[in-house]
């Protein structure tokens, strides 16, 4: 009578691991905020927190990594997850937007409302900011953060960004090539991507580094550069954490590869992976044109 | 197939995992009847504190002058009363019963990712811990309302970290529910069960679910950015540094308009399951019903600024946003006289469910239509920031959400627990409630016109009557709630056995009516057959 897999399809049962991760979750959080607030186990809080986080993340997908691997997921669970990561990824694409959506809103309308333009606002702001016109990049009419004077250096697109963006756009052929080696049962291929991969990535990260070390030590570019600081560091920031968090990903699934994981038809976390990389690399697009072209 | 060969059938599927024993299954639970009932006592809990603390500010507003606490308190009295019941109250109680109710509805064994469900439940009880925490520490509780606007929030004491992570946690839970409730309405359905056969409970669940992972995400950013702006040295929200205050508001109510209909439309979908059963008809324009359901899931991400119509605004955006804003009405108007349509001439009875439903009809569409009135920017001018968007926004949420929840809990509680609750108490508590709603809360229409302002602790004497109005019906409310949670104990305790269909007819209206009551621990290890979901509604 029945003609779905639902007799099959897995539901696990006692799940230690979410409770764990409340907990560690909890503690990493009350930490920080504690150590925000100066106190002093706040960084303690962190630290245990932290391990408690890690160990659960450990934990939980050591659980599913093994239910895999026994072949306990069938076509509709695997069906389930892929719906559930798309659906995960959208949400970090809406976390963008909000960063995205700042930048917009102060180059396209509150620049030209702090210089008094009087098609846009009643004028009240150019008796307050006198003097301020608007441009892009600024750190306001209050020249906040900067060198001595309150000036600083713009990041331009044309040197190391440049370079990151081959590296990045490169990195996504090569997971490509990666998943082709895989869907053919060439597992060679497959672990070569997967290096040339991870590689790349973990690279782009070096030179992001190099990139923020010479904006804080040469151009008097920090995250209280005002306006501009501010949108160039939590945007660029928040890529870069998604980077290192996707290479930490395919370091994994590199790993699981070179085990013997996987296979030419069963393989959700290899995608899984692939997709958050292609999303990194895409929000490194729009960081690319909007935050250092234009 | 009869009801009892099914019954049967999951008897001997049984043997190999009931619940765990103790504390413990609830900790570690990945069932969906569980996890859905952690979910509602959850939201009862934190209904109950988020009340006490409206009734703290219902005392104090009693009569004019300041009597029992001091103003800062009052405020962050506000914060986390609303706080409290939209986070803790209303949305726990609505995922609570996407948990029990749809995989029941869409005829599967259980939600698509179960160990995450587990997650997105947990995460609750650590997140208001943190947030009621914030109430003792130096400076107390955020007070710049349950916006959170700069510069003023930033001025919070030690509390505004933790305010901070506890949106985090809380939109981390909401996203883990979303995406659950999505996969598992696309995944998991029963042969035969398309889309467009739905209850539209479920229906409104996916499209809050949409909602939900498209705006928790903008609201943690706008917070993370409260919160490099008060450790980090970031500009964000400030004007020296070329930032903008108004960029918050901006940020929050792309969040919050939608959030308001994460809200409600569970509570459409309670009330279009509710009023056919009673009426003994299908439900009136199911197909409209669900493209009304879209077009207000759209048109939410498209209104955000109607909130902010005084804070300044160029002409072309107030006009935008006006006419945007008043488009709502549309397909909310739809779903109401489809509601009509469903009742007219039905063979309707009256039990507490249902009572509840139609109290919801009336009373959430006089909110509704003082949202109307509001949408209009230059009329909005006048009524900003008066108790007139407090009665506004508490007729949409009370008589409304609440209400919702209500029904849903009286309607699908003998489902629940196997019993029949108390028919008695439940008309004493619809009553009580119904009444005393419109004290509390009407009266606040004629202060906020003749312009008292929200958010105050003290107020001119010429409010003083209504206030005290609002105050005794405000009470009355609060302890009439007590009722409603001796209903519920008294169901689970026992009571006159609850028949797998429960309501007359109601077989028709849902596969839920199919399963046993108490159902079984999981709903529907098979599918069920092609036939019972052909016969639908």
């Amino acid at each position: 009578m029945a003609s779905t897999s639902n007799e099959a399809y897995y539901i696990p049962h006692k799940a230690k691991w979410p409770i764990y991760g409340s907990i560690g979750l909890f503690i990493l959080l009350a930490g920080f905020a504690n150590f925000l607030n100066g106190a002093s186990y706040g960084s303690t809080m962190m630290i245990i927190g932290g391990l408690i986080m890690v160990a659960m993340l450990f934990g939980w997908f050591a659980t599913v990594i093994t239910e895999s691997e026994n072949g306990i997921f069938n076509d509709q669970v695997d069906k389930s997850f892929r719906w559930g990561m798309a659906w995960f990824i959208f949400s970090e694409v809406m976390f963008f937007a909000a960063f995205f959506g700042s930048l917009y809103y102060t180059r396209v309308l509150s620049e030209s409302w702090l210089a008094g333009d009087l098609s846009f606002s009643m004028g009240a702001t150019k008796e307050l900011w006198d003097g301020f016109t608007a441009a892009w990049p600024n750190n306001g009419p209050g020249h906040v953060g900067g060198l001595e004077d309150g000036k600083f250096e713009p990041m331009g697109a044309w040197g190391l960004p440049a370079i990151n963006t081959l590296i990045l756009l490169s990195s996504g052929v090569t997971v490509t090539w990666a998943h082709w080696g895989l869907k053919e049962n060439n597992r060679g291929q497959l672990i070569k991507g997967l290096i040339a991969t991870v590689a790349l990535g973990f690279l782009f990260v070096g030179l992001q580094a190099t990139e923020y070390h010479e904006a804080y030590t040469e151009m008097g570019l920090t995250l209280g550069t005002g306006i501009y600081g501010s949108t160039f560091f939590m945007l660029t920031g928040f890529h870069g954490l998604h980077v290192t968090i996707g290479a930490i990903f395919l370091s994994v699934i590199l790993y699981r590869s070179a085990k013997g994981h996987f296979s030419e038809k069963h393989h959700f976390a290899f995608e899984a992976a692939s997709w958050y990389w292609h999303f990194v690399d895409v929000v490194w697009l729009g960081l690319f044109i909007f935050v250092y072209w234009l | 197939m009869s009801v009892a060969t099914h019954d049967d059938a999951h008897a001997h599927d049984h043997h190999d995992h009931g619940p765990a024993k103790g504390f413990m299954r609830w900790v570690t639970t990945t069932n969906h009847k569980d996890i859905g009932t952690l979910y509602l006592i959850t939201g009862l809990i934190m209904f109950f504190v988020g009340g006490a603390m409206a009734l703290v500010i219902r005392a104090e507003l009693f009569e004019p002058g300041l009597q029992y606490v001091d103003p800062h308190f009052f405020n962050q009295m506000t914060t986390l009363h609303a706080l409290i019941m939209v986070f803790g109250a209303v949305m726990p109680a609505f995922a609570g019963l996407a948990n029990w109710m749809i995989p029941m509805m869409i005829g599967a064994p259980d939600m698509a990712l179960p160990r995450m469900n587990n997650w997105s439940f947990w995460l609750l009880p650590f997140s208001f811990v943190m947030l009621a925490s914030t109430l003792f520490m130096d400076g107390g509780a955020a007070a710049a309302g349950w916006t959170l606007y700069p510069p003023l929030v930033l001025q919070t004491g030690n509390a505004l970290p933790f305010t901070v992570f506890t949106v985090h946690l809380l939109g981390m839970s909401s996203i883990m529910a979303a995406i659950n409730i999505i996969v598992t309405v696309f995944n998991m359905r029963a042969p035969g069960m398309t889309m467009m056969k739905l209850p539209l409970f479920v229906w409104t669940w996916v499209i809050t679910a949409f909602l939900l992972i498209a705006v928790m995400p903008v609201f943690a950013g706008a917070v993370t950015m409260l919160l490099t702006d008060k450790f980090f040295g970031t500009s964000f929200f400030n004007a020296a540094g070329g930032g903008d205050p108004v960029l918050y508001q901006h940020l929050f109510w792309f969040f919050g308009h939608p959030e308001v209909y994460i809200l409600i439309l569970p509570s459409f979908g309670i009330i279009s399951s509710i009023i056919p059963t009673f009426s003994r008809k299908p439900l009136f324009g199911y197909a409209s019903m669900v493209y009304a359901t879209g077009f207000i899931g759209f048109l939410a991400f498209i209104v955000w600024a109607h909130h902010q119509y005084t804070v300044g605004m160029p002409i072309a955006g107030e006009l935008y946003f006006t006419y945007a804003t008043m488009l709502i009405a549309v397909p909310t108007g739809v779903k109401v006289f489809n509601w009509l349509a469903t009742m007219w001439r039905g063979a309707m009875t009256f039990e507490t469910p249902m009572l509840f439903a139609i109290a919801f009809v009336v009373l959430f569409t006089m909110g509704g239509f003082t949202g109307l009135m509001m949408s209009i920017s230059p009329a909005d001018l006048q009524y900003h920031d008066t108790y007139f968007i407090v009665a506004h926004f508490h007729y949409v949420l009370v008589p409304g959400a609440v209400f919702a929840l209500y029904a849903a809990t009286y309607y699908w509680l003998p489902k629940w627990t196997g019993h029949m609750y108390d028919e008695r108490l439940g008309q004493l508590h619809f009553w009580l409630t119904t009444i005393s709603v419109n004290i509390c809360f009407f009266p606040q229409h004629f202060v906020g016109l003749a312009g008292m302002p929200r958010r105050i602790p003290d107020y001119a004497v010429q409010f003083a009557e209504f206030n005290a109005m609002s105050s005794v019906g405000a009470f009355v409310f609060g302890f009439s709630q007590l009722i409603f949670a001796y209903v519920i104990y008294k169901a689970i305790q026992g009571g006159e056995k609850a028949t797998s269909e429960v309501w007359e007819g109601a077989e028709a209206h849902g596969l839920e009516w199919h399963l046993s009551s108490p159902p079984p621990y999981h709903s529907w290890t098979e599918a069920p057959p092609k036939e019972i979901i052909s016969d639908l509604h």
